[in-house]
């Protein structure tokens, strides 16, 4: 009778051991990945980024030397389009869901935000292809900032509602005893309170986009040259990374890595500062 | 007497306290301000479901003129023929499904793991760092990851893992392991795809098993159960359906996700059983044939497969956050 109990309590407890330590080795494998691709752009990217790729101009291959200024800046003017047509529409709508929590329209607004996250940006890519490139007859970056700019709304709104949410009841109510009215109690009491959290909802959000590729391809399009003008195609780091990557020169493989490396760092600063503004951080599916 | 200080003031005896007395200027009237306020948000949490209307209708109308000449046979057909004016999605559906699945079948046991481990296993030390590095994952661009794809995954694929699939564990007499190993291949795009969609679905894993009642842990490891069976018996069957969304919300992105897989599976319009050989996805089919298409048809042929992806997506989606959000309120209750 012993032998029994203790042979079946015996296994239970080698069963509860393997699956702990199999967890163990799912948390090491699932981090493996991260590791090999950070070391390996490291290894191969870090001699190629210098000053003369962030101060030059692509270079044809063969020639040696150029760098990537006009994409970067390309991307952080394409970028700063889409925050502009992006982010006051989140936080507005945000404000929306989190002051009519229940209402049927905030609802049904709060799942087509998340469906609407989880959208592929190539299919935003088209979207803004047909309904800018097209009628305008030639690729230009204003059709990449709009095409970023649709895929910000969705994070952007959810961490605004969120962010909102929990902003203690009773500094609202204080401010309407005290005779504020409803719009600003919420432009001067609740924004205020929030606003850590929705900037953090907004890099995010940004750093979210920053690292897109498949919408510029049909919209930015790319552009070998100096181009400040919403109006024209424009570089962006990520479609040079592509186009670099999977040209069979090597002197452009050694630019795709520093690129690669430029950009992580560049949504990394991102994350961070993200992070650093409330503890939180990341494109998280969940928000 | 004992009976009136029993019921206490009106407002305290009954349930919830009364709400303090909202001024009269709601939400909804009052002042001139307030309107404006109001029309200001509402209006833009209508832009929300305005900008899905607009996606659909651009995409159909970029679209039409191929479904419109190809009907149902656009999703049967594997034509791809830009002289003969054919055109037919087949490999590209076929393509997308077999390597999003491939990269479920990897990473759902992998992100369960990673999502049992921090929200069971793990000591408190460790768990930031790891549901950082878990993070970080997603924060890594898709065009990197295709870049690493190339350089790196592919050859180790190639040299290493086809040939110990193929012939050290003899699976190359099944059709799924057979033939050459070139590199770019369906498996190399459903590896990817598991690395990139493992931190949504633990994510998502995380956060319902984390809103699991403490109550029914408790009662679990009360009866005498090992952590495992606790975890087993009582804490995932109550997050099961939450489970699942985040599990198809991983599937979701891998349907669309569209750089890495075209820089790794190697752009064939072709229907091959073998995971060795390349193929297409409907992401990779439209990013890579873009810049080369040559006529209106054959334009809008790329887009009414980004309008079959859109509405695919779409489906997967809409599941995916109905089985999560039935989560949550079930664990709120």
């Amino acid at each position: 009778m012993r032998s029994v109990a203790s042979r079946t309590s015996f296994r239970r407890r080698f069963v509860n051991g393997l699956m702990l330590g199999l967890t163990y080795v799912a948390a090491v494998v699932a981090t493996l990945p991260l590791l090999f691709v950070l070391v390996y752009l490291l290894a191969k990217g870090v001699s190629a980024v210098n000053w003369s790729y962030f101060t030059s101009l692509p270079h044809p291959p063969g020639m040696g030397g150029g760098g990537a200024a006009n994409a970067i800046v390309g991307t952080l003017v394409i970028v700063a389009g889409a925050s502009v047509m992006g982010v006051p529409i989140g936080i507005g709508a945000g404000i929306y869901l989190a002051e009519r929590k229940g209402a049927p329209l905030a609802v049904f607004v709060r799942f087509l935000a998340d469906v609407l996250n989880g959208l592929p940006s190539i299919v935003m890519g088209i979207f803004a292809w047909e309904l800018v490139v097209v009628p305008m007859g030639h690729f230009s970056a204003l059709a990449g900032a709009l095409a970023l700019g649709a895929m910000m709304i969705p994070t952007v709104t959810r961490t605004t509602e969120e962010m909102v949410r929990v902003v203690p009841s009773t500094l609202r109510e204080a401010a309407l005893a005290l005779g504020y009215t409803r719009w600003r109690t919420s432009l001067r009491i609740v924004l205020p309170t929030a606003l850590a959290g929705i900037v953090t909802g907004v890099l995010v959000a940004l750093a979210r986009v920053a690292g897109e590729t498949a919408p510029l391809l049909f919209t930015a399009f790319g552009n070998d040259f100096w181009s400040l003008s919403l109006n024209q195609p424009m570089n962006a780091l990520p479609l040079q990374i592509f186009n670099y990557a999977i040209s069979p020169y090597d002197d452009w493989h050694a630019q795709a890595f520093a690129g690669a490396l430029v950009l992580i760092a560049l949504v990394l600063i991102i994350s961070l500062l993200a992070r650093a503004a409330t503890g939180r951080g990341f494109a998280r599916a969940s928000e | 007497m004992v009976d009136e200080i029993l019921a206490g003031p009106p407002g305290e005896a009954e349930g919830p306290p009364v709400e303090p007395a909202q001024p009269r200027v709601g939400i909804h009237g009052g002042g001139f301000g307030d309107r404006i306020y109001s029309g200001v948000i509402t209006l833009s949490a209508l832009c929300v479901p305005a900008l899905l209307l607009l996606i659909f209708w651009v995409i159909t109308k970029a679209g039409w003129l191929a479904l419109h000449t190809f009907g149902f046979g656009f999703l049967t057909s594997s034509q791809w023929d830009s002289v003969k004016q054919q055109y037919g999605a087949a490999p590209a559906l076929y393509g997308t499904l077999v390597s999003s699945f491939v990269a479920l079948v990897l990473a759902t046991p992998l992100a369960l793991g990673v999502a049992i481990f921090l929200s069971e296993f793990a000591p408190a030390w460790l768990r930031r760092p790891v549901a950082f590095l878990v993070d970080l994952l997603a924060a890594i661009p898709s065009v990197v990851y295709g870049l690493w794809g190339i350089f790196v995954l592919v050859p180790f694929l190639r040299s290493w893992v086809m040939p110990f699939l193929r012939d050290t564990l003899h699976l190359g007499a099944t059709p799924f392991f057979s033939g050459p190993a070139y590199g770019p291949s369906m498996l190399a795009a459903g590896v990817i795809l598991a690395i990139m969609i493992l931190p949504y679905i633990s994510a998502v894993s995380r956060e319902v098993l984390m809103a699991v009642p403490r109550s029914q842990r408790e009662a679990a490891l009360a009866l005498g159960a090992t952590r495992w069976e606790m975890l087993w018996g009582a804490a995932i069957p109550f997050a099961r359906s939450g489970i699942a969304g985040g599990v198809i919300l991983g599937l979701g992105r891998a349907l669309g996700e569209t750089m890495a897989v075209t820089m790794v599976i190697g752009n064939r319009q072709e229907i091959a059983a073998s995971l060795f050989a390349p193929g297409y996805t409907m992401a990779s089919l439209i990013a890579n044939q873009f810049t080369e298409a040559t006529s209106d048809l054959n334009l809008s042929a790329l887009m009414a497969v980004g309008f079959v992806l859109f509405v695919v997506t779409l489906l997967v989606n809409a599941g995916a956050r109905w089985l999560v959000w039935r989560t949550s309120l079930e664990t709120s209750i």
